[in-house]
């Protein structure tokens, strides 16, 4: 992508999640973009958001953001720090959470993510870092988001391993398999949103970035992607989004470059 | 309950080919134990644990694994660890056989291990690939619906370490601050080590804080330090620089053995660990 916008893919796919959190809503959240995203909601049109980190840390408001899912500021700012167990069983099988975010190292058309292993389970092309939390937040969030950035090797036809469940084969499997929440409602890539569409639960572009034109989206595609009947374009990154945005990450820079004391 | 030098603890406690979770979930990281148990040298170990940080990648690396039970292994924030990677994917130093769950899965098998039952149950693993690859993983069909849960069996270490805040001079062991699956993974295991930050006459325990009560506790061993570079709420902070620096460190096995030998063999206990670093800049050492 040829780039002479005002602002980096990272910074609009942030904006973009960051905009579909709401006041009030109870946000599972994970380390890097979704965490920049829901402090950034946070930062701006959503004070009252709840954030729950899946270390037991709910309504967190760190000033920076974590490098971990449980630095103590994390720990310092929640409302409440609860043990792991709890977390998984009350918290989120309880049906407490309305979003959960997700990223992954690939996507198919009905939103199935890999993050375990690129090639085959028992010997690895690349061994990733594993679920951790994804898939019972896949399964119990109300509705999940996933962010994840778009190329022919993430965006694929088949995934190498289906660590967290989107709409299994789509055309009202998911519905049917019993899971409680609605699944991924929205992917955010770098070229656009993606959701799912209606009857057959196959992803399609429904609005995409400035600067990006459908096609580039398509070829960045390892499926022949779907698109809506129109593909809207998604408002930049106003001035407040982006100052707040980038002041959060200088804090963060800032604080995470700074070697703790050594503890003696 | 007795209160041991840390080498003694691991000494008497730890053997070659054990189960053992030293659990964690970034915070409260028992690294100083981890690093006893590479300098007494104990092999074949079936390593247990939610979140293989740096402290498993170490014990990996330096050939004290044979096999892990885990559900996320990543640097956190950060990316791979590079030695989990180098065993599963190269077999360096050795082979490791990997048993994985889901976060939710391990807490649930935690907690069945330390409530005495056979198997731990939840809504999860259904529609992917982990339960294909996990033959623990089953179902039982509810006795009242007829749903089918998901089980996983009872995780019950030969040994689980932890690190904690404080203990009071009976042993008895407060932990604050994020407190991961620490208390289920002490209630599974057969024995319980403890390194702690302090000893004090008594525990200034909040009424509803996470207490172990000294007749759970084997041993405790005073280890000021014993979690950075992970971190003791209350006493210091994650040295999330360290972090940083541990991708470029563990990416190279030469590197990788390098820190091991000046580091964690060449130094006698975790106080000659410390100061090992230059105080001003320790993530930047190598």
């Amino acid at each position: 992508m040829s780039d002479k916008r005002p602002w980096t893919p990272d910074e609009m796919m942030t904006v973009a999640a960051a905009r579909l959190l709401w006041d009030g809503c109870v946000c599972f959240v994970g380390i890097g973009l979704p965490s920049a995203a829901a402090n950034l909601a946070r930062l701006t049109h959503a004070p009252g958001i709840v954030l729950i980190y899946e270390s037991g840390t709910i309504g967190t408001r760190p000033s920076v953001l974590p490098l971990s899912i449980g630095d103590g500021e994390l720990a310092e700012t929640a409302t409440a720090v609860v043990p792991l167990p709890e977390i998984f069983a009350y918290w989120l099988q309880g049906g407490r959470v309305d979003v959960g975010f997700l990223g992954a190292a690939q996507i198919d058309r009905f939103a199935n993510l890999n993050s375990t292993v690129i090639g085959d389970y028992a010997r690895p092309k690349t061994r990733l870092p594993g679920a951790g939390g994804a898939p019972e937040i896949a399964t119990h969030a109300k509705q999940t988001f996933v962010l994840l950035k778009q190329s022919p090797r993430s965006f694929v036809p088949k995934l190498d391993f289906r660590t967290s469940v989107g709409f299994l084969d789509g055309h009202g499997s998911r519905a049917r398999s019993g899971a409680p929440g609605k699944g991924p409602q929205v992917v955010i890539s770098d070229y656009g949103l993606l959701k799912p569409e209606p009857g057959s639960d196959e992803l399609r572009l429904v609005a995409r970035f400035e600067g990006v034109s459908v096609d580039a989206a398509r070829k960045a595609s390892g499926w022949p992607l779907k698109l809506a009947d129109t593909v809207e374009v998604v408002a930049a990154p106003g001035d407040e989004e982006l100052r707040v945005l980038r002041d959060l990450h200088e804090r963060t820079r800032l604080a995470h470059s700074r070697p703790a004391p050594l503890p003696v | 309950m007795a209160l041991l030098s840390l080498a003694d603890a691991i000494g008497e406690h730890v053997r070659d080919g054990q189960t053992l979770a030293l659990e964690g979930f970034t915070h409260l990281i028992p690294f100083a134990a981890g690093h006893e148990i590479i300098r007494q040298g104990r092999r074949g170990l079936h390593l247990v644990r939610m979140t293989p940080d740096l402290v498993y990648d170490q014990m990996i690396g330096a050939g004290c694994a044979r096999a892990l039970t885990f559900s996320w292994g990543g640097n956190p924030g950060v990316g791979s660890l590079h030695r989990l990677r180098d065993a599963v994917e190269n077999g360096w130093p050795q082979p490791l056989a990997l048993r994985e769950h889901s976060h939710a899965g391990m807490a649930a098998a935690y907690t069945a291990g330390a409530s005495n039952l056979p198997f731990g149950m939840l809504r999860g693993y259904d529609g992917t690939d982990l339960a294909r690859v996990n033959d623990a993983v089953r179902h039982v069909s509810c006795p009242y619906t007829g749903e089918s849960l998901a089980t996983v069996p009872a995780l019950r270490p030969d040994v689980t370490i932890l690190h904690a805040q404080q203990a009071d001079r009976e042993g008895n062991v407060l932990l604050r601050g994020i407190v991961g699956a620490q208390k289920e993974a002490a209630l599974a295991a057969r024995k319980l080590l403890v390194t702690v930050e302090e000893v004090g006459e008594k525990l200034a325990a909040p009424m509803n804080a996470i207490v172990l009560p000294h007749w759970l506790v084997t041993a405790i061993a005073r280890v000021p330090g014993g979690a950075w570079p992970s971190y003791a709420q209350g006493y210091y902070a994650r040295d999330n620089a360290f972090y940083l620096a541990w991708d470029e460190i563990a990416r190279d096995r030469t590197a990788f053995t390098r820190w091991i030998e000046q580091h964690v063999r060449g130094t006698a206990d975790h106080a000659a660990f410390l100061r090992s670093f230059p105080a001003a800049a320790p993530a930047v050492a190598s």
